[in-house]
């Protein structure tokens, strides 16, 4: 494979961004074209395709090959191009009401086909183009434009939801912390299929300080959950930590507990009964939540097990030729003078 | 028992010739009647005759046993000539049942052969037919030769040494009707023997009996001498060549597959299963070895948001369904035609609206076609008028789509889709190569991209596709610069841009061949169509000259946009009948269009237009 060398600059557009000032996806922006730059593929083979709302802007400000589809759509078009073109690398751009709401159908359902997708679900618990509705991972209660009494729309996990559609590599980060989320952008990129990262997002404007159990400077320090992979899992400094009880991964102090007992992160368990119940620690990010990489396990992906049956029919039935598929259901023939009645 | 004991001498039987003959096969859904009506389709295809076909099935796959909903029939003209349609009256029906019988013996010609299985009318399927004493022993079958065949127990006797058990046992009924049709019609029997040979060959016990039950029926008529009479129909005078028997949705498999080759573009076809499109995903899927990827999504919207998805990764991209899946697709549609990508979208029309009719044919999505989008964004239309038809039309549709990068909606209906002709296999090579070019190097200033500059002939924009080094460049939803492609609000960039598009897709209306009349041009009326009536429309004008009438037809095949001597030939007929399946639609575009009155021959019942039924209109305009 051809490598270039490249800066975070050649990833940039002439376009103007759009977002609001103060804006997360602004972070995720910066994060992601520091991460191909490094990567140093050539810029020609990404596809970044995204649906519609303020985060399906995002290809329009990476100078590579991009659509801004329509709302909910991007998994399935990106379908499309990445079980046709193997040799691209094809990214999804999201947001909560784009991929959980009108496109929720789309998103399961390449999950569990495993298609060779990166999607980057930018979660900011609100619709945000649409200037503030509820969306559905926001919490109930939640007072909006939509819900003056407060939501009552009881709200979706992400990862949750991923793992339950048979994902195969399943991520959690936040916006403002681009060394994390970059770790765990180059894991997607390595992982051969779906990948789905929910990627926490501030909306300043509609929904701010949505994530600042986990974002804020005391507050993260107490409730993140740093996943990773081979580690027992502690968190609050190693004050706390996480052992399975009753099926339910559970908080306990550390000091209470046998060592041994402390859960060992393992992404690559076959069974995702325990990345699930990880997931299950917080509904959303109120409190203690998990951040990283939930799961990661090794599934044939649906465009390499769509090219290698195209490859296996040419090799058992040769290249197709169309003058015996269209005599292939017997033929017979009218002779020059033919008479009636022959 | 009958064909134990009968020595009649099979010589005594007369033998008359017929020009054409409708047959049609009528039994329960699970009677086995699609398959034996395709079974003496194939053989009389194989013997040289010209034929139609129009097959008739209940939307469930298996409606109670017995009832009038569950029937299903299967009809076949043959003839010695070119006929156009599978004809209006059958001369022969053979009915499986009570219901089969109630249901089809109003359309049976008085005086035609009149075949059942007199063991199925029981006490209890005659009560679920709805009748009230048993129509075989009663009168009301006089006007018919009724010719009664204890089926059950003939087929049974026939494949008790095969070793084929229980319920299996009656399965072979169907090939016992048809092995009795064979000798009534003289059809060779080896085609159909060498068939199930290769059908149910794994089977062994399976093949076994089907055969021992064709060769009952077919003995079954030798020996009882079951009628005086047989008939047959000599081959067709058709053009030399070599022939194949196709339906339209496999021959628009094919055509896709041809226009792959022709343009050297890897087939996608992304879709989801609907009545009556998925024959047309079961024979792509087959195909792989073409290089054809087919995609069965999720829904509708995936399944074009796919073939979106591989227009821009450089493929010949499809998406097919029917009415209920293309308003699903309406949204990506705009899409589509908004980023300028090719893209064949592939509507088989059913009776609607909403679910409608799903098995039974209806024009009435030509309205939805033309105009069923949001904005403005007009679309090439193309329609399929004949089963075979169909493999020229899909590569048509890819032409146009790959030469302008657009959309475009390719109509077909449940009865071109299921119906078969012979086909005179094309010359494969002399079908034109689709010339197809991807953009290589940036065509802007200071090595730019400009993705929406166009072609100055055809309007097309650059077709770049990701991995080309260069062109990196992005496209989207929103109102795009007319060369950049860069997000616009600009107000004359939108008009411009909505100006162009529409332009680009009306001037294909000069790529297109001129419309030529068929029959006399200074004919008293002009019978105008599209789509399926093609052949109920050629032979009702044949009947109506019969008659003594000078009548012009003529046929669309590109509906958006209408080729240009259109309006010229329409204002030099003072009479004009567009018959269609639907309420008046194409009657409603050319109204609009031309500002002439025309009259509408229209209706939606579930079954194609009667020969007699546009002949009778025509008469009635010209007396
Ligand atoms: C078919 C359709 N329905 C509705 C809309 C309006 N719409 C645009 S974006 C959006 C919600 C976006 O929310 P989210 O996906 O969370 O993105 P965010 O703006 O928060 O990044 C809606 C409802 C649309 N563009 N298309
Ligand atoms: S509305 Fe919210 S999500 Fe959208 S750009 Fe502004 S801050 Fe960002
Ligand atoms: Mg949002």
């Amino acid at each position: 494979m051809t490598t270039r060398s490249y800066t975070r600059a050649d990833f940039q557009t002439d376009q103007e961004v759009r977002w609001c000032p103060g804006c997360g996806d602004y972070t995720i922006l910066a994060s992601v074209q520091q991460f191909v730059a490094a990567l140093g593929r050539p810029r020609e083979e990404f596809v970044f395709i995204s649906g519609i709302g303020c985060a399906s802007r995002f290809p329009y400000y990476m100078n590579t090959f991009g659509m801004h589809s329509i709302h909910g759509r991007a998994p399935a078009i990106a379908t499309g191009v990445a079980t046709t073109r193997p040799d691209l690398s094809v990214w999804v751009i999201t947001g909560d009401g784009d991929a959980l709401s009108i496109g929720g159908n789309h998103l399961i359902h390449v999950l569990r086909r495993n298609v060779n997708l990166k999607i980057l679900l930018f979660n900011n618990q609100i619709y945000g183009l649409t200037k503030g509705q509820y969306s559905p991972t926001s919490e109930i209660g939640k007072k909006t434009k939509s819900s003056p009494f407060g939501s009552i729309d009881y709200p979706f996990n992400p990862v949750s939801l991923a793992l339950g559609a048979e994902a195969t590599f399943v991520a959690r980060t936040l916006d403002m912390d681009r060394s994390h989320t970059q770790a765990i952008l180059k894991a997607a990129y390595e992982h051969e299929g779906a990948a789905f990262i929910e990627i926490y997002q501030n909306c300043n404007v509609f929904n701010d300080k949505a994530f600042i159990q986990v974002t804020g400077k005391e507050e993260r320090i107490h409730n993140r959950i740093d996943l990773q992979h081979g580690k027992p899992i502690v968190f609050d400094g190693g004050s706390k930590a996480i052992v399975m009880r009753d099926g339910q991964a559970t908080i306990v102090e550390s000091s209470l507990v046998d060592p041994n007992a402390i859960l060992v992160h393992d992404e690559t368990r076959p069974d995702p009964a325990i990345a699930f119940a990880l997931s299950r620690l917080s509904h959303g990010p109120y409190g203690p939540t998990p951040l990283g990489i939930f799961r990661n396990v090794e599934r044939p992906s649906y465009d390499s097990e769509l090219n290698a049956q195209v490859a296996e029919a040419k090799e058992q039935l040769g290249e197709g030729d169309l003058e015996k598929l269209i005599r292939s259901h017997g033929t017979w023939t009218v002779e020059a003078e033919s008479p009636n009645g022959g | 028992m009958a064909n134990e004991t009968a020595t009649a001498d099979p010589s005594s039987t007369t033998t008359e010739t017929l020009e054409k003959l409708v047959v049609r096969f009528a039994g329960d859904s699970g009677d086995g009647m699609q398959l034996a009506g395709n079974r003496f389709t194939d053989a009389s295809a194989l013997f040289g005759n010209d034929l139609a076909t129009l097959p008739n099935f209940p939307a469930e796959i298996r409606a109670p046993a017995g009832t009038l909903p569950g029937v299903s029939s299967f009809q076949v003209q043959i003839a010695d000539f070119d006929i156009l349609t599978a004809g209006d009256q059958p001369d022969c029906l053979v009915a499986m049942n009570p219901a089969a019988l109630m249901t089809n013996l109003e359309d049976l010609r008085q005086g035609g052969t009149l075949i059942v299985n007199s063991d199925a009318f029981d006490e209890r399927n005659l009560a679920k037919a709805g009748y009230e004493s048993d129509p075989l022993d009663d009168d009301s079958l006089k006007g018919y030769r009724v010719i009664k065949v204890p089926m059950d127990d003939l087929t049974k006797r026939a494949v008790k040494d095969t070793g084929v058990k229980g319920r299996n046992v009656l399965r072979s009924k169907n090939f016992f009707a048809l092995g009795l049709m064979a000798w009534l019609f003289h059809r060779p029997t080896e085609p159909t023997i060498d068939w199930i040979e290769k059908k149910f060959g794994k089977q062994e016990e399976v093949a076994a009996a089907n055969i021992a039950a064709f060769r009952a029926g077919y003995n079954f008529g030798v020996t009882t001498e079951a009628t005086k009479n047989t008939f047959e129909v000599k081959p067709a005078a058709l053009k030399p060549g070599t022939y194949t028997n196709v339906n339209g949705n496999t021959a628009l498999a094919w055509g896709l597959i041809a226009a792959s080759q022709k343009s050297g573009l890897p087939l996608f076809y992304g879709t989801y299963p609907i009545t009556p499109a998925s024959d047309i995903l079961h024979e792509l899927s087959h195909h792989k070895n073409f290089g054809v990827r087919t995609f069965q999504a999720e829904d509708e919207i995936a399944a074009i948001g796919a073939a979106i998805g591989a227009a821009f990764a450089g493929n010949l991209a499809v998406t097919g369904s029917s009415g209920p899946g293309i308003a699903l697709k309406s949204e990506a549609i705009s899409l589509a035609f908004m980023l300028e990508l090719p893209l064949i979208v592939i509507n088989v029309q059913r009776g609607g609206p909403s679910t409608g009719l799903p098995t039974k044919p209806e024009q009435s999505d030509l309205l939805f076609s033309l105009y069923g989008r949001h904005g403005e964004s007009p679309l090439p239309v193309l329609a399929i008028a004949t089963p075979s038809e169909a493999f020229l039309m899909a590569i048509e549709a890819a032409r146009i789509a790959v030469k302008y990068m657009t959309p475009v909606i390719l109509l077909s209906d449940n009865s071109v889709a299921n119906a078969s002709e012979p086909w005179l296999l094309p010359d494969l090579d002399s079908i034109p190569e689709i010339d197809v070019e991807y953009a290589k190097h940036p065509n802007g200033p200071d090595g730019t991209f400009l993705p929406y500059m166009r072609n100055v002939d055809t309007f097309a924009r650059p077709w770049a596709i990701p991995g080309t080094a260069g062109l990196e460049h992005r496209v989207g939803g929103l109102e795009k610069d007319a060369l950049s492609g860069d997000v616009s609000y600009d107000a004359s960039n939108h008009q411009l841009m909505t100006d162009t598009r529409a332009w680009k897709v009306a001037n294909i209306a000069n790529d297109i061949p001129q419309l030529e009349i068929d029959g006399e041009e200074d004919a008293e009326i002009l019978v105008l169509g599209w789509g399926s009536t093609f052949g109920s429309i050629r032979a009702a004008a044949r009947r109506s000259r019969l008659e003594g009438h000078k009548v012009a037809t003529l046929h669309l095949r590109y509906l958006n946009p209408l080729p240009n001597n259109l309006g010229d030939l329409l204002r030099s007929y003072d009479k004009i009948l567009i018959p269609e399946l639907n309420t008046g639609q194409l009657l409603k575009v050319i109204r609009a269009e031309f500002l002439i009155d025309v009259t509408g021959l229209n209706k939606v019942a579930a079954e194609p237009f009667k020969v007699s039924e546009i002949t009778e209109k025509i008469l009635e305009m010209v007396q």
